[in-house]
This record gives structure tokens, C-alpha cells and sequence, in this order.
């Protein structure tokens, strides 16, 4: 079992015929996801790495009954291709772009109101479900498959806790990229929900950094509903207020959303945070240990 | 991106958001010659520079008459200002606005913001202006009202009016208070801004109601849309090294440390900060050198981190996903290549291309300390820079 996605994920990718696009299409590939369908306009009836492509999402729908999208479409043109997915009625966009002005996700965000996509993104590495299915840019080889979920804010530094976790031997069932931005599809709270109700998940590792609320938020989700252990950790400790820290959402205002305010709610409410980014891994499997839970969730 | 109270008052005229009547003036001589030209009774001087606070720190003066005029210009003209914005070092003052005194009756906080909570933009009223609105925010919260705006609509007239009322503009000008806020909303979502903040809000003695002060950030993602507030862009307000890091597209903050730091990725980068001060260790800067860079681009963060004086090391950490490591690892080649490098430098690399890219470093003959994890990264570049 996993999140989001798995082994029968038919996935589309817009703007395949972009540099980026093209050298991850290959690399999902390689990993064994299930790519049926590219999307660029006027380059309909080409193909890209054996992928048929297609002008419009509609189409590349109609002809290959693809369900999830993932986009790589550059910024000025990203947030109207996110809306051509929702439209075509996908179950799952993931959007990879980043740098989309953040009033285009506004009134994305309100478009799909009432819609059944589920976006993902944008800023965002992607979702994997290891051995299965990979949609994104994450590197495929440092997970491993098994009972951890992973969610995150952060692309690389999700790396950096999936691959502690995958030596220490601790595969993962899905990996979450939410992305940086301060509008976003997929929040903690229903990522947090989802590894909730998946029986093959049995820890969640959550990593946020400084900027909103969304940390505070899940961290008051987990003390009510959630049934299993959750590591935490927040990046940013050192930053000061006022600077936008790379990720459009991270960025310290007015006195909030810092480091050390998040930390402090995450532990009132039952989550462990790893003190350093170097021992994520090892709070995990300290957390593991205190429920029992090592040798079940170890992968062998 | 910010730009000045002046900057952002012309924008608001082309809006017809009111503003009082004023002059830009970079010297004494036209700071006089904008008073005179105004023709007002009582102007104000007032430094431009991209932080709050100016008033309490003496950047803002009432002058009854040309003589005065002259006197404060010449007295901020050039003066370093230091407020709770610019930190300890303050920001010296190279431009002034002219404007004419206007009889204020009282005066209101307005402001309008992206709600990440709601995924909305937010317009937000009280009538305790003048204030810090954090401050009203932590002592009364009950009097900021606010109105979360619909992006299909619009800020409505119904919202305008009810927030109108709620902070107490009286009756007789609650059509110029409703004109005033539809047009800053326009403002807000044409112009792609991030804030919107007018403090004070102010109703005068002859009926109107302006902005006697004007903050505006942009959203840098839509700068490539807004070519005209580029040209707004006032580089004496920003950090040499970030000017030089924006060319090529890289995110680059300078800090106060001594260990210089190249990483791939916010939070990654982020966490390679944490993990210095961890080890006792001080980050010269952050340095998110993006997915999609180029030998090119990394040789550029390269050298703009050792143009850094007070750098003492350099820490890289790499952890590959749309970034390839032997990209990086070719920057950092070239980039040593160029300028030469005599102070340590620790690298960590991992994920894609990770083999290929250790194998460029080995083969490059320069003294690379490698690391085989993030801690071992940060312990070996704190105790050489020690």
C-alpha cells in the first residue's frame, strides 16, 4: 500500500518536450513508472523517449486514460496548465514549476474548488512510491521500499531524511513534496491523513521551515487524530526575519512563523523533532523504538 | 522587491488611489525648488529609504517655509538612519519626497496581504493608525477587521463598505473610503505586490481621504510581467553580493558569519545553516544555488562567495535531484580555476550523477576536503575555519 500514487499510476507529463522535462521523463522511466502521455502544444503526434505526444491534456487523456499529470512547464504558463489538468478531471496533478507568481495560485486555488484533483505542488520535487512508481525529480535510487511516509516542504532536504532513513534501513511507503510556496494544493493535514489511514505507513517523518502556519496547523491535527508516531523537523533556525529564505513561503513576518515557535507546538502536541537535519533518521528510529514499532518497520 | 514611499505614491496616482501632492527631490536645491513649485502653506520632508521607522528616527520633518525646507533637506540629506528595520548599521538617506502638509483629522491603518491560511488575498482595516500594526494586532486584536476577497469578484463595494464602518470612517466619506480601497485592491492584484500598506490612512479637514503613507513589496515571481516596477529597482538599497547573485538568478542573503555556503536547494540550504551554528560554527550567507543551474551559475555563486571578506571556509553541500552533481562539481573546478582558492573548502555530494561527480573533484587535483554526510560536513569545515 501507499499514498497518491502506485504501480497502476498512468501518468502524463506537460511540457515534455522542455530540456528538464525530457531528462526526468527518462529517468521515471528507467525507474519503472507508467508513462503514457506528453502534453506540448502544436507538438502533438511527436514523441519523447517512445511517449506519444499530445497538443492538449483533454486529448492525451481521451486516447490513454492517463490519471495523474505532472508539470514541468515553465512559471509564466504553469498555473494555466495546472487548470488544464484539473479540467481534463485528472485525479492527481503534481507541479514541479517553480517561481509561479503567487496571485496565478490564487485564482487556481479557487478554480478548483468543488473539483475532485488533487494537486500537488507547486515548487515541489514530487511524489514517490518506491518500486512502484515515481513522479518528479527526486533522485530514484537513494529510497527504498517500506513503512515510513515522508512529507515535506522541502525537495532536497526530503533527500536528505529519505536517504538517512533508506542506510539506516527504513524504507518509505510514500515520500510527499508539497512544495514551497505560500499557495499550495496538498497541504500537511491531508498528507498526514492519508499516511493515517494507510495500513502499510507506521511513522510519518513531517519536514517544514520557517514561514505561515502549516507546521502549527498539522501539529494540532496530529495531537487529535493521528494514531501513529510523527517525527518533525523545521529548517531555518538561523534565519533572520524579513528574508525571503529561496522558497517564496519561507520568510519570517511580523515575529511569526519562525523556527523556534513551530518546534515548540510540534513537541506540546506529541511530535519528536530532530534537533539537527543530521539525525532525522536517528529520531526516527529512536521514536520507533519507544513504540515498539523497529522490528515491524524495519525493511529487510 | 520594495521600493520607495514615492515610487509607490506615482503608482497610486496612475490608480487613483489619493495622495497628497508631492515631489521626488535627490538634492537641497530641488527639495526647495518641490516646495515651491507645490505652493502649500506647511510641506513635509521625508527620507526615502526602504525601511519603517523613519519618523522616529528623525527622517521626517514639518517645515512652515522655504528656509525650513532647506534645513531639514539638508540635515537628512545624506544621513545615516537607523530604525527597527535597517539594523544597527542604518541606511543612509540619498533621496527625498516633498510633500504638502494636510490637515489631518485622523488617521486609520489599511492594508491588504496574501492569507496563507485561506489561500485568499486579505484586506485589513483598523482605526488605530499609525501605529505598528503588529503592535494593534498583539494589544487589540478586536480592532483589525478584515475582508477576505473572492479572486473571481474582486474586493467588493459591500466589503469595502462594511470595513468602512467597522473601523469607524464617518458617514459623509464613505464613498471616497470605498473608491480608495476598490482602487487599492486593483493596484494590489495588477501590479502583482505582495503588501499593500498604507499607514496611516488618513481623513482630512477639507473631506478627503488619502494615503499619507504608501509601503508596497512586490511578488518576485511576476517581475518578468511588471517591467515597469522593475525599473523601480533601487540598488542602493540592496547588498552588493545579492545584486550580483539576482543576475544570475541565484538566491543569495548575506549574514554575519565566517563560513561561506553553497547548497542546492531552500531547505536544504536552510538546514546546512542550521547545522553550521550546530557545530559552533557562524553561515557567511545563504546560497540556493536552484535545480536548474549551470557550470556557469555555480562558477558565478562561486565567486560571489569569495568576494566575501570575512569568509573564512566554504562549505558545499549537494544533494542532486533536478541539480546534477557533476554539474556542480565542474562549477566548482572552473570557478577555483578562475580566481584561485586558498582558504578550505568541504564538499559533500550525493544523489544524481553523485559518482561522476566525486570523480571530477578527485581528478581536478585541488585540495578538497570531501564529506560523507551533512554533520561530518559541518564538523570538518567548522574546525578548519577555527
Amino acid at each position: 500500500m501507499s499514498v497518491f500514487i502506485n504501480k497502476d499510476t498512468k501518468v502524463l507529463v506537460q511540457g515534455i518536450t522542455g530540456g528538464t522535462a525530457k531528462f526526468h521523463t527518462k529517468q521515471m522511466l528507467e525507474y519503472g513508472t507508467n508513462i503514457v502521455a506528453g502534453v506540448t502544444p502544436k507538438k502533438g503526434g511527436t514523441e519523447v523517449e517512445g511517449v506519444p505526444v499530445y497538443n492538449t491534456v483533454q486529448d492525451a487523456v481521451d486516447k490513454t486514460g492517463a490519471n495523474a499529470s505532472v508539470i514541468y512547464v515553465p512559471a509564466p504558463f504553469a498555473a494555466d496548465a495546472i487548470m488544464e489538468a484539473v479540467d481534463a478531471e485528472m485525479d492527481l496533478v503534481i507541479c514541479i514549476t517553480e517561481h509561479i507568481p503567487v496571485i496565478d495560485m490564487v485564482k487556481v486555488k479557487r478554480y478548483m474548488e468543488g473539483k475532485k484533483t488533487r494537486l500537488v505542488g507547486p515548487n515541489c520535487p514530487g511524489v514517490i512510491t518506491p518500486d512502484e512508481c515515481k513522479i518528479g525529480i527526486m533522485p530514484g535510487y537513494i529510497h527504498k521500499k517500506g513503512h515510513i511516509g515522508v512529507v515535506s516542504r522541502s525537495g532536497t532536504l526530503t533527500y536528505e531524511a529519505v536517504h538517512q532513513l533508506s542506510e539506516e534501513g527504513y524504507g518509505q511507503s510514500t515520500a510527499v513534496g508539497i512544495g514551497g510556496d505560500p499557495v499550495n494544493g496538498t497541504d500537511f493535514i491531508d498528507v498526514l491523513k492519508a499516511f493515517n489511514e494507510d495500513p502499510d505507513t507506521h511513522a510519518v517523518m513531517m519536514i517544514g521551515e520557517i514561514g505561515g502556519t502549516a507546521e502549527e496547523e498539522a501539529a494540532e491535527w496530529v495531537k487529535a487524530n493521528m494514531t501513529k508516531p510523527v517525527v518533525g523537523f523545521i529548517g531555518g533556525a538561523t534565519a533572520p526575519p524579513g528574508k525571503r529564505m529561496g522558497h517564496a513561503g519561507a520568510i519570517i513576518s511580523g515575529g511569526k512563523g519562525t523556527a523556534e515557535e513551530k518546534q515548540r507546538i510540534m513537541r506540546e502536541c506529541g511530535i519528536k523533532v530532530a534537533e539537527t537535519p543530521a539525525v532525522m533518521g536517528e529520531t526516527m528510529i529512536e521514536v520507533l523504538k519507544e513504540n515498539d514499532l523497529l522490528e515491524k518497520t524495519k525493511t529487510h | 522587491m520594495n521600493i520607495h514611499e514615492y515610487q509607490a505614491k506615482e503608482i497610486f496616482r496612475k490608480y487613483n488611489v489619493a495622495v497628497p501632492n508631492s515631489k521626488v527631490a535627490f538634492s537641497v536645491n530641488e527639495a526647495v525648488q518641490a516646495a515651491e513649485e507645490l505652493g502649500s502653506n506647511v510641506s513635509v520632508v521625508k527620507a526615502q529609504i526602504h525601511a519603517g521607522g523613519r519618523g522616529k528616527a528623525g527622517g521626517v520633518k514639518i517645515a512652515k517655509n522655504l528656509d525650513e525646507v532647506r534645513e531639514y533637506a539638508d540635515e537628512i540629506l545624506g544621513k545615516t538612519l537607523v530604525t527597527h528595520q535597517t539594523g544597527p548599521e542604518g541606511k543612509e538617506v540619498k533621496r527625498l519626497l516633498i510633500e504638502e502638509g494636510c490637515d489631518i483629522k485622523k488617521e486609520y491603518y489599511l492594508g491588504v496581504v496574501l492569507d496563507r491560511a485561506t489561500s485568499r488575498v486579505v484586506m485589513m482595516g483598523s482605526e488605530e493608525g499609525g501605529t505598528e500594526i503588529e503592535e494593534v494586532a498583539e494589544e487589540t486584536p478586536e480592532k483589525i477587521f478584515k475582508e477576505v476577497i473572492d479572486p473571481v469578484t474582486g474586493l467588493t463595494p459591500f466589503q469595502a463598505r462594511r470595513l468602512a464602518f467597522n473601523i469607524n470612517i464617518p458617514d459623509e466619506l464613505l464613498g471616497k473610503a470605498v473608491k480608495f480601497m476598490m482602487s487599492l485592491y486593483q493596484v494590489f492584484v495588477e501590479k502583482d505586490c505582495s503588501i499593500a500598506e498604507i499607514n496611516p490612512l488618513v481623513t482630512t479637514g477639507d473631506g478627503e481621504v488619502m494615503a499619507l503613507d504608501a509601503k508596497l513589496n512586490f511578488d518576485d515571481n511576476a517581475l518578468f510581467r511588471q517591467k515597469d516596477i522593475l525599473e523601480f529597482r533601487d540598488l542602493d538599497e540592496e547588498d552588493e553580493k545579492e545584486i550580483e547573485a539576482s543576475k544570475y538568478d541565484l538566491s543569495y542573503i548575506a549574514l554575519d558569519g565566517n563560513i561561506g555556503c553553497m547548497v542546492n536547494g531552500a531547505g536544504l540550504a536552510m538546514a546546512t545553516m542550521d547545522i553550521i551554528k550546530h557545530h559552533g560554527g557562524e553561515p557567511a550567507n545563504f546560497l540556493d544555488v536552484g535545480g536548474g543551474a549551470t557550470a556557469e551559475k555555480v562558477t558565478e555563486a562561486f565567486k560571489i562567495i569569495l568576494s566575501d571578506d570575512s569568509v573564512k571556509g566554504i562549505l558545499v553541500n549537494i544533494f542532486g535531484g533536478i541539480m546534477k552533481c557533476d554539474v556542480i562539481a565542474e562549477g566548482v573546478v572552473e570557478a577555483t580555476k578562475q580566481i584561485g582558492l586558498e582558504i578550505p573548502l568541504v564538499v559533500r555530494l550525493e544523489g544524481t550523477n553523485v559518482e561522476l561527480g566525486k570523480k571530477i573533484l578527485d581528478e581536478s587535483g585541488l585540495n578538497i576536503t570531501s564529506a560523507e554526510s551533512m554533520a561530518d560536513a559541518a564538523e570538518k569545515i567548522v574546525s578548519l575555519v577555527k
